[in-house]
């Protein structure tokens, strides 16, 4: 009987639980259709207000009032591609931080989350220096 | 219906205090800023002090004609002011700026998780505008945005985990509630961090290498004329009261004053966001722009760092207090 109570109790906190889930994004949802019905009355009030008297000069691509060389979609060399990888590697690790945030001081945990923590950073930090040494954090 | 209703006023006083605060930060800036460099700063529109300035100026942003370049993309380079504008809009919901349910816009558990995420979609609104324009300013402009972003989002990351872990919870709201006033020199490396690194998400000086104007003509922003580029701008002042904001929130207590009744948290939190703004503007005025380089090396070799070795002091202390 006791058990059966206990189930019920739990599937009624999960119900509100998800109820607050949803309502919480829901507005986050409302407020984000509010933005964009500003940003289109903005931009239709911008329309009605302003002059349109476009001409083959005013939509040349702008380089310092001289004709534009080429197109604007110019090879360029992207410096950083090593440190994309960097940051990609080490964002992803950094989430995962956060669900462990919560509980590793808990009851229970202590001493082993915090040599945990540290074979954590230690892989980073290694990562770091490996880097570093390699010299891919220098802009070249 | 009362719910209906309490959610309708939410949702407006957030969209107000998104209108407003921004610009009450850019004429603090004018004001500021003229006082730092011994110069007049705008002093004409509306007579007093040239209170009226920007609205001057958005009356001349509303009238100038909107030039789209013939080899732009389009749809893309239409769209980017409001794909930077309107993350803030939504983060400003998040952010709780007195104690209780009744003194922020709606609660997010995630809070920390879901404010970090949305605030870097805005940098993707530069991103479209770099590339979409179809101009060699422009395209620098966004890979250097790029560049910035990538170096910068993983301290910011790194030391807002920090403040999770000491508050043991994800929310904003919890953060504050487990807040106490020791928690300032002990997180004040991982504050100084967060700060650094948001300012340079927001490519504000001395971090503004990617808009130089003197340099690459404000980068992404080269093209745009009239309202879209006043929606950039928007974008700009609304990051600092969003990171402002957040910093008061995550690293210096919010609500919680030194004196004062209970009812007036919600004053200590302004007071707060006040304060930072003012510094980021000190900031513009004091430091010169730092070198594209020399940007990638402060984060990699001195903000990851630090905010790493912040993340291990959390760690020990906390878990020698319990």
């Amino acid at each position: 009987m006791s058990e059966q109570t206990v189930v019920v109790a739990a599937d009624a906190y999960d119900v509100v639980v998800s109820a607050d889930y949803f309502q919480s994004y829901s507005v986050v949802g409302l407020l984000a259709v509010v933005g964009v019905l500003f940003v289109a009355v903005a931009f239709g009030a911008g329309r009605l207000l302003r002059p349109v008297v476009p001409t083959p000069e005013k939509l040349l691509t702008y380089e310092c009032g001289v004709d534009p060389v080429g197109e604007g979609w110019a090879h360029t060399q992207v410096r950083y591609y090593v440190y994309a990888f960097l940051y990609v590697i080490f964002a992803i690790d950094s989430i995962f931080l956060f669900p462990w945030a919560t509980v590793f001081a808990a009851p229970g945990y202590g001493a082993t989350t915090l040599v945990e923590m540290f074979v954590f950073l230690g892989f980073l930090a290694v990562g770091l220096l490996y880097a570093y040494k390699k010299g891919v954090l220098a802009w070249t | 219906m009362n719910d209906a209703l309490d959610v309708t006023l939410r949702l407006l006083i957030v969209f107000v205090v998104f209108l407003t605060f921004p610009l009450l930060v850019g004429q603090t800036e004018h004001k500021v800023m003229a006082h730092m460099q011994g110069r007049l700063g705008p002093m004409y529109a509306g007579g007093f002090h040239g209170w009226a300035q920007l609205v001057a100026d958005g009356v001349k942003f509303a009238q100038k004609e909107d030039v789209v370049p013939a080899g732009a993309d389009r749809r893309i380079f239409q769209l980017a002011p409001a794909v930077a504008l309107l993350p803030y809009l939504l983060v400003l919901l998040a952010i709780p700026i007195g104690p209780g349910e009744g003194a922020v816009g709606e609660v997010v558990d995630a809070g920390i998780f879901f404010v970090l995420a949305v605030m870097g979609v805005g940098v993707l609104g530069s991103l479209m505008a770099g590339w979409a324009s179809a101009n060699k300013f422009s395209l620098l402009g966004g890979l250097r945005t790029a560049a910035q972003l990538l170096a910068y989002e993983l301290p910011m990351l790194l030391t807002a985990a920090s403040v999770a872990m000491a508050a043991g919870t994800v929310s904003l709201v919890g953060i504050l509630d487990a807040f106490e006033w020791w928690w300032l020199p002990w997180q004040i490396v991982g504050a100084i961090v967060f700060f650094v690194a948001g300012l340079a998400e927001l490519q504000r000086p001395p971090f503004d290498m990617p808009v130089a104007d003197s340099e690459i003509i404000f980068g992404a922003y080269t093209e745009y004329t009239g309202l879209r580029f006043a929606l950039f701008l928007l974008a700009e002042y609304a990051g600092i009261v969003v990171l402002c904001g957040l910093t008061a929130v995550l690293f210096l207590g919010g609500w919680h004053g030194p004196w004062g009744a209970d009812g007036l948290g919600w004053v200590w939190t302004l007071l707060k966001t006040a304060v930072l703004a003012f510094i980021v503007i000190w900031l513009r005025v004091t430091y010169p722009r730092l070198r594209e380089d020399q940007l990638q090396k402060l984060s990699w070799t001195l903000l990851v760092p630090l905010s790493l070795a912040q993340i291990a002091l959390t760690g020990i202390v906390k878990v020698v207090i319990q």
